[in-house]
C-alpha cells in the first residue's frame, strides 16, 4: 500500500491550499493599502506621499493635518471598515442560502436600515447617532420580520430570498412615500440613506462602526468554520455534529449585524455585499465560503469605486453607491438570467 | 506491510477511539415506541426497533413506507413526535450532537457537494466531530482521510473536483467521507441509487468489509430486495409505518411476507451464489404460464 506516498500528495494539496489562501488575503491586503495611500495623497490638492506618511506619524503642516486627517483618513477607513462588513455579510447569506442572490442590499436588510433612518430623519427630525442607532434597528427588523414572514417549520433559503424581495420592494415604497413628502433640505439629508456616500463621513461614524466591528467580524469568522460544513446541506452537517440551527441564526444575526453598522455608518453602498462574495470565492475554489477574501474585495471595491466617483468627470461629488449600483446592477442580472436557466429561480 | 498487519492497526485505532479507552465496547442504537412525523403527518406509528450491534441491518418496503423517515429518526435528523431513541442507552435527542457524530455516521440519500470542493477536502469533512473549535488537523486525521480514500478506492481522485465525477465514484466519496468519520455505528439511506449494478454490489462489498474487518454496527435501507437478501445479516420489512417482519432473511423472507409487504406475487428461490432468498417477481405480462404460478 501507498499510504505514505497518499500522505505526502495530500499533505502537498492541503499545503498548496493553504499557501494559496494566505497568498490571495496577502495580495487582497496590499492591493486595499495601496488604493488607501492613493486616495490619501489624491484630491483636489495632491498631497505627496512622503508628506503623507509624516503627517500619519504626526508631523504634519496645519494644512496637510487637514486634508489628510481630517478629510481623506477618515473618508478612506470608512470605506475600507464598509467594504469589509458588507463583503463578510454578503459572503456570509450568500453561502449560508446557498444562492449567490441572497445578500443584504438584495433582501431589504440594507433597505430596512434606510428606511428606518429616512423615517427618523424626515418623519421624526432625528440626526446624528440617534439615525445611525435606528438604521441599525432597522436592519434588525427587516431581518426577523422576514424570518417570521417565511417560516414554515423552520426556514428554506429559497422563501427567505422570496420573502426578502418582497420587503424590500415594500421598505423602498416606504422610502420613496417619505422622499415625496419631505422639504427639499431634510430630503438632501435623507438622501444619504437612500445611495450611500463616503462624503463628509469622519469620527463620529466611524469609532462605532470600528467598535462595531471589532465584536462582529470575530464572531463570524469563527462561525464561519463551521460556515463550511452548512454547504454540504443540513442532514449531513447535523450527522457530522453540527448544530444548525443554532449556528444558522449566529451566522443570520451577525451577517445582519454586519450589514445594519456598515449602513448606518455610510447608508446604503449597493451591490459590495452581492459582488465581494463571488469575487473573493473565485480564486480559492474549495468550495469554501472564502470569508476573508470577501471581506477585503468588499473593502477593495468601496474604495477603487470611490476614488473613481470623486474623480469623475463632469459628475462632481458623485456618491460612490451610484457608482456602484451602475457597476452591480449588471451583475444582478446577469445573476438572474443565469440562476433562472439553471432551475433555481430567483 | 501485509493487509492484515493494517487491519491489526486499524483495529487498535478504534479501540483506543473509543470514549472510554477501555477495550472496544459495541455501541447499541434502538428506538422504543418510535413516531416520526412530517408536518403533523405521522409517517411511523411508534415502532420497536434495535439495530443488532455488530451487524448488517437492511430495511426494506415499498415506497413511502417510512424506511427513510425511521433512519433519519433513528440518525436524529428528525426530532420524534412520540417515543424515542436510544443510543448506548441515553435518549440521542439529550446527547450533544457532535459527541453523537462520533459514534454516529449517517449517510443521507442526496447529499450536497459544495461547488468546487475537491475529493480530498470533501473526505476531510468527515473529520468535524473531532476536531474541537479551535483544534487544528493532526496526524490522526491524515491518517483516518488517506485510509478512507484508499479503502473506497479513491486515493487516485484525490485532487479532483467532486462535481467532475462519475455517479459511482461520487457515491464512493461519500462513502469515504462517512468512513473518515470512524464511528461505531453506520447508517445510509439508499446508498446505492443510480449506481449500475457492478456498481452496486462493489458498494456492498466494500460495506461488508467495513463491517467484518472494524465491527461495525451499519443500517442500510435499500430497495434492490435480492441485495439486501444477500448482503443482509438482520432485514426489517416495513410498511405503512410500521414494521411487519425482522430477523435474518432467510427466516422473514417468504412469498406470503414480499406480496404482503410490497403487494406483489412472487416466487423465493434459493440465490445460487449466496444461497440466500432470492425473489422473482410475478406481473401480469411475461409470465410462461399465467395459470400455474404460485
Amino acid at each position: 500500500m501507498t499510504a505514505a506516498a497518499l500522505d505526502l500528495a495530500r499533505t502537498r494539496t492541503r499545503t498548496r491550499g493553504r499557501v494559496r489562501r494566505v497568498s490571495v488575503a496577502g495580495a487582497l491586503t496590499v492591493a486595499v493599502l495601496v488604493v488607501v495611500a492613493l486616495s490619501l495623497v489624491v484630491g483636489a490638492a495632491v498631497v505627496s506621499l512622503p508628506d503623507v506618511l509624516s503627517t500619519l506619524a504626526g508631523q504634519g503642516s496645519r494644512n496637510t493635518n487637514y486634508v489628510v486627517l481630517e478629510l481623506r483618513l477618515p473618508r478612506a477607513l470608512a470605506g475600507v471598515l464598509v467594504g469589509i462588513a458588507f463583503g463578510l455579510s454578503g459572503a456570509v447569506l450568500q453561502t449560508l442560502l446557498h444562492n449567490p442572490l441572497a445578500s443584504p442590499d438584495v433582501i431589504g436588510i440594507s433597505t430596512g436600515a434606510s428606511a428606518a433612518a429616512v423615517l427618523g430623519i424626515i418623519g421624526i427630525g432625528l440626526s446624528g447617532p440617534a439615525v445611525s442607532g435606528l438604521a441599525l434597528g432597522g436592519a434588525l427588523l427587516t431581518a426577523l420580520l422576514m424570518y417570521a414572514i417565511a417560516w414554515r417549520n423552520g426556514v428554506s433559503g429559497y422563501r427567505l430570498i422570496l420573502v426578502g424581495i418582497g420587503l424590500n420592494s415594500l421598505l423602498l415604497s416606504v422610502i420613496s412615500y417619505f422622499m415625496t413628502s419631505a422639504r427639499v433640505t431634510t430630503a438632501q439629508d435623507a438622501l444619504l440613506w437612500i445611495s450611500g456616500s463616503l462624503s463628509g463621513r469622519n469620527w463620529d461614524q466611524i469609532v462605532p462602526l470600528l467598535v462595531s466591528l471589532v465584536v462582529l467580524v470575530p464572531v463570524t469568522l469563527v462561525l464561519g468554520r463551521v460556515l463550511g460544513m452548512l454547504g454540504l446541506g443540513d442532514d449531513t452537517a447535523r450527522g457530522l455534529g453540527v448544530t444548525v440551527g443554532r449556528v444558522r441564526l449566529g451566522l443570520v444575526v451577525a451577517a445582519v449585524g454586519l450589514a445594519g453598522v456598515a449602513t448606518a455608518a455610510t447608508g446604503p453602498i449597493a451591490f459590495i455585499a452581492l459582488l465581494a462574495g463571488p469575487i473573493g470565492r473565485g480564486p480559492a475554489k474549495d468550495g469554501g465560503p472564502a470569508l476573508v477574501p470577501s471581506a477585503l474585495v468588499g473593502a477593495l471595491i468601496v474604495l477603487v469605486a470611490d476614488v473613481v466617483a470623486q474623480h469623475t468627470p463632469f459628475l462632481p461629488n458623485l456618491p460612490v453607491g451610484v457608482l456602484t449600483g451602475a457597476i452591480g446592477a449588471p451583475y444582478l442580472l446577469w445573476q438572474l438570467a443565469r440562476t433562472n436557466s439553471g432551475g433555481q429561480g430567483g | 506491510m501485509t493487509p492484515e498487519g493494517d487491519m491489526t492497526t486499524v483495529h487498535a485505532r478504534a479501540a483506543t477511539d473509543s470514549s472510554d479507552g477501555h477495550p472496544r465496547t459495541r455501541h447499541t442504537l434502538l428506538a422504543e415506541g418510535l413516531r416520526l412525523s412530517y408536518d403533523r403527518k405521522e409517517v411511523v406509528h411508534g415502532i420497536d426497533l434495535q439495530l443488532p450491534p455488530g451487524k448488517v441491518t437492511m430495511i426494506i418496503g415499498p415506497n413511502g413506507c417510512g424506511k427513510s423517515t425511521t433512519l433519519r429518526g433513528l440518525a436524529r435528523l428528525l426530532d420524534p413526535s412520540g417515543g424515542r431513541v436510544l443510543l448506548d442507552g441515553r435518549d440521542i435527542g439529550t446527547l450533544p450532537n457532535r459527541e453523537v457524530a462520533r459514534v454516529l455516521g449517517i449517510l443521507p440519500q442526496h447529499p450536497v457537494a459544495p461547488d468546487g470542493i475537491t475529493v480530498t477536502d470533501l473526505v476531510g469533512r468527515g473529520r468535524y466531530p473531532h476536531q474541537g473549535w479551535f483544534r487544528k488537523w493532526n496526524a490522526e486525521d491524515d491518517e483516518a482521510v488517506a485510509r478512507a480514500l484508499t479503502v473506497t478506492n479513491t486515493a487516485e481522485l484525490a485532487g479532483r473536483p467532486v462535481g467532475s465525477l462519475s455517479g459511482g465514484q461520487r457515491q464512493r466519496v461519500w462513502i469515504a467521507m462517512a468512513l473518515a468519520q470512524r464511528t461505531d455505528l453506520l447508517l445510509l439511506d439508499e446508498p446505492t441509487t443510480f449506481l449500475d449494478l457492478a456498481n452496486q454490489v462493489e458498494l456492498q462489498d466494500l460495506l461488508t468489509d467495513l463491517n467484518r474487518r472494524s465491527g461495525t454496527t451499519i443500517a442500510i435501507v435499500l430497495h434492490d430486495l435480492n441485495l439486501a437478501c444477500r448482503y443482509a445479516d438482520h432485514l426489517v420489512c416495513m410498511k405503512a409505518g410500521d414494521i411487519v417482519a425482522e430477523g435474518p432473511p432467510r427466516e422473514v423472507v417468504t412469498a406470503e411476507t414480499v406480496s404482503t409487504v410490497f403487494g406483489m406475487r412472487c416466487d423465493v428461490l434459493v440465490d445460487p451464489v449466496s444461497g440466500t432468498p432470492l425473489i422473482v417477481p410475478i406481473g401480469r405480462h411475461h409470465t410462461r404460464d399465467s395459470e400455474s404460478t404460485s
